[in-house]
């Protein structure tokens, strides 16, 4: 620095208020403090709401999922036989791929009467299978099996397998699906 | 020269370099803990940054999206230039890095490193676990095949358990009705955002809580923490014998750092990555489920389990596990360290580990499923069959035909949920196998629809040939009406046998 600065000329004026400082300051501070953390903890609420809400939006929306969908004619399932039928979920998404087809056991005892099984294990929700010769379902996951009729024949499954409702019209069997069954919501 | 000095200088004055360096790197430990007992934090820590660094490139390639996933992976496996290995890095890392913090977690509990000061650090590290312990599901699930979608099943069921809000709580984690739609995007944040993000939050506490309190000092035997006089203990032996970090106690962890990114290097290369196995299509029911090695254990707890403990032990036993543990620097944070004066803690480790390495093979070997193609594939050894009647025989056929062996195996073929059959003739009689056959029980399903009365004939006929050539097929113990029941002769004493003739 080989040349002198201007002198601010505003300097004065700055220490006249330095020599005698405003009487409310610390008060003022402390009410500056309290109302700016008050309103950002208002503000926050606001902002959590939305997030919260977005997040959390399964303990809000009740809607149910379920809808009817056709498991195709009544000829595809013969009397007193058990197959595996599929469907594609009702609420399903433009990026879902194979993972909305959602299969199920439907076991038809004759005429309209039928039995539509979820694949989910009552235990774990594991896919169970299907074998006719000994007429069990069998779970691969922690060796739950059921009787032809879905109850619980052996392992640790809480109760039967889980069932659909179903209808018969047009010479097409129905169901409501659209949820995964579990313990809280067996279909 | 100089000017790389004043440089330097002027760098150190800007951003206090020398200050910051005495305060982290260079800040003194005793020299006790230059241990190779002490390189498995810092060896977690670098599995961490290898699974960012790979993470970050996966991410690059991998599509979060339930239809793309599958085929990304696939990508990144068989297209992408060195996918397949960088896939393999993240997956052997994550198992490395369970590994060393498992390790890491023993070793401080069994150097009683979690005493008095260090309880924060404690509970930051339970914290950490359990963080690590959700990025491993959360990759699991990123694996988009038939073991992430019946994975995800298997946690929505779990959730569905939950009294009164089990079945908002399973739409908040499938982000929906059922496993498709957003259900990967939820977790694919949760896995790369969410959880990553939390686990540099709580390393960073971790770290300021080493730095501030002090790494623990190797324990001596004898020596018992006391909340009054252990700062001063502390300071003074940091005093006495305490050496820089860096250089003078990094040196193991330097070579175990190089040495556990050598081996992970190592493994990937040698078994590759992991899956992805079958296409995530859940109408192919032909599937056997099976979560990756940290979560056998639970896999087979769940299996083993009687049904009416399950949902309460389900919930009960990790929230009392995880309680205990961040209690336990406040009823056991003071008093001896070395393991040399702790039998219980040892015993304990022992026990613990033993109980999660019995699981977990339980839960690779699956003993309690059945074996689903052994009616099928498992063919009778001709022993069982040389000699056979021709009702036997058929009894043999029945056997297989009703898939009997999914369940009972013959000469070591065959699912093990129940017993094997090799020797069956010389624990049960006819009528005990029909009552068997018929009525189920004992965890077996009752067959009196499926079989007709010729069938559990000719199956009772087989059965009672299946026994070893010295040892007699068991007899009904009814007997006679002419003689005392043998067990009833050999309770009752003689003299009151006499006593009740003399009568």
């Amino acid at each position: 620095m080989t040349h002198d600065e201007p002198v601010p000329k505003k300097a004065p004026d700055i220490a006249d208020e330095m020599a005698e400082p405003p009487k409310e300051t610390a008060s003022r501070r402390d009410w500056m403090f309290m109302v700016g953390t008050a309103v950002n903890v208002a503000a926050g609420l606001l902002l959590l709401v939305p997030l919260a809400g977005y997040v959390f939006s399964s303990f809000v929306q009740h809607k149910d999922p379920r809808d009817w969908i056709s498991l195709g004619s009544l000829d595809d399932y013969p009397e007193k036989t058990t197959r595996l039928a599929t469907y594609r979920n009702p609420f399903t998404r433009p990026w879902d791929g194979k993972t909305a087809d959602i299969p199920c056991w439907v076991r038809r005892l004759s005429g309209n009467q039928f039995q539509v099984f979820a694949i989910n294990c009552a235990h774990l929700g594991c896919p169970v299978r299907w074998f006719q010769p000994s007429g069990l379902f069998m779970c691969p996951c922690h060796g739950g099996v059921y009787y032809e009729d879905g109850s619980r024949a052996s392992g640790p499954p809480p109760r039967g397998l889980f069932q659909y409702d179903y209808k018969v019209e047009n010479g097409e069997l129905w169901v409501k699906g659209g949820e995964m069954p579990t313990l809280a919501n067996p279909v | 020269m100089k000017t790389l000095k004043n440089i330097a200088v002027w760098l150190d004055d800007r951003l206090h370099l020398t200050a910051l360096w005495a305060s982290s790197a260079g800040h003194e430990v005793p020299a006790s803990s230059g241990s190779w007992w002490y390189v498995f934090g810092s060896a977690t820590l670098l599995c961490f940054v290898i699974q960012v660094l790979t993470g970050i490139c996966l991410a690059f390639v991998y599509v979060p999206s339930t239809n793309e996933a599958y085929t990304s992976l696939e990508y990144l496996n068989h297209a992408q230039f060195w996918g397949w290995y960088l896939r393999a890095v993240h997956y052997w890392g994550s198992n490395m890095m369970v590994a060393f913090m498992t390790c890491h977690m023993i070793q401080v509990f069994l150097f009683g490193a979690y005493k008095y000061p260090r309880e924060l650090t404690w509970i930051s590290g339970i914290f950490l676990l359990l963080c690590t312990l959700a990025l491993s599901f959360t990759g699991q699930v990123m694996r988009w095949d038939q073991d992430a979608y019946w994975g995800l099943g298997i946690g929505a069921s779990i959730l569905g358990r939950i009294p009164l809000i089990g079945a908002q709580m399973v739409r908040l984690v499938l982000a929906g009705p059922i496993i498709a739609g957003e259900t990967l995007s939820r977790f694919f944040t949760l896995h790369v955002f969410v959880i990553p993000g939390l686990i540099m939050a709580i390393v960073a506490m971790h770290l300021r809580l080493v730095l501030a309190k002090g790494i623990n000092e190797y324990p001596r035997p004898g020596y018992k923490v006391h909340r009054a006089t252990y700062d001063a203990d502390y300071a003074d032996l940091i005093h006495k014998e305490g050496v820089p970090f860096v250089p003078d106690a990094i040196g193991k962890d330097l070579i175990f750092s190089a040495f556990t990114i050598v081996l992970i290097l190592f493994l990937a290369f040698v078994f590759g990555p992991k899956g992805p196995r079958g296409i995530p299509d859940p109408t192919i029911v032909d599937t056997s489920p099976q979560p990756d090695f940290y979560f056998l254990c639970i896999y087979a707890a769940l299996a083993l389990l009687p049904d009416w403990m399950e949902t309460f032990v389900m919930f009960f036993a990790p929230a009392a596990g995880i309680l205990f543990l961040l209690a336990l620097p406040f009823f056991a944070g003071t008093g001896e360290k070395s393991a040399k004066r702790r039998p219980v803690a040892v015993l304990s480790v022992i026990l613990v580990m033993l109980v999660i390495v019995t699981l977990a093979w339980f839960g690779l070997t699956v003993p309690w499923s059945p074996h689903m193609n052994a009616w099928s594939g498992d063919a009778i050894p001709a022993q069982f069959l040389a000699g056979r009647t021709p009702l036997e025989m058929h009894g043999a056929i029945v056997l297989q035909n009703k898939q009997c062996r999914d369940c009972h195996a013959l000469g070591g073929h065959g699912g093990h949920r129940g017993p094997a059959l090799d020797s069956i003739a010389t624990r049960m009689t006819p009528d005990l196998m029909v009552r068997q056959v018929v009525q189920g029980g004992g965890n077996m399903p009752a067959y009196g629809k499926k079989l007709s009365p010729a069938e559990v004939e000719a199956l009772v006929a087989f059965m009672r040939t299946l026994r070893p050539q010295s040892t007699p097929p068991s007899r009904d113990s009814a007997p006679p009406m002419n003689r005392l029941p043998r067990d009833f002769a050999v309770v009752v004493p003689p003299h009151t046998a006499q006593a009740t003739i003399k009568k």
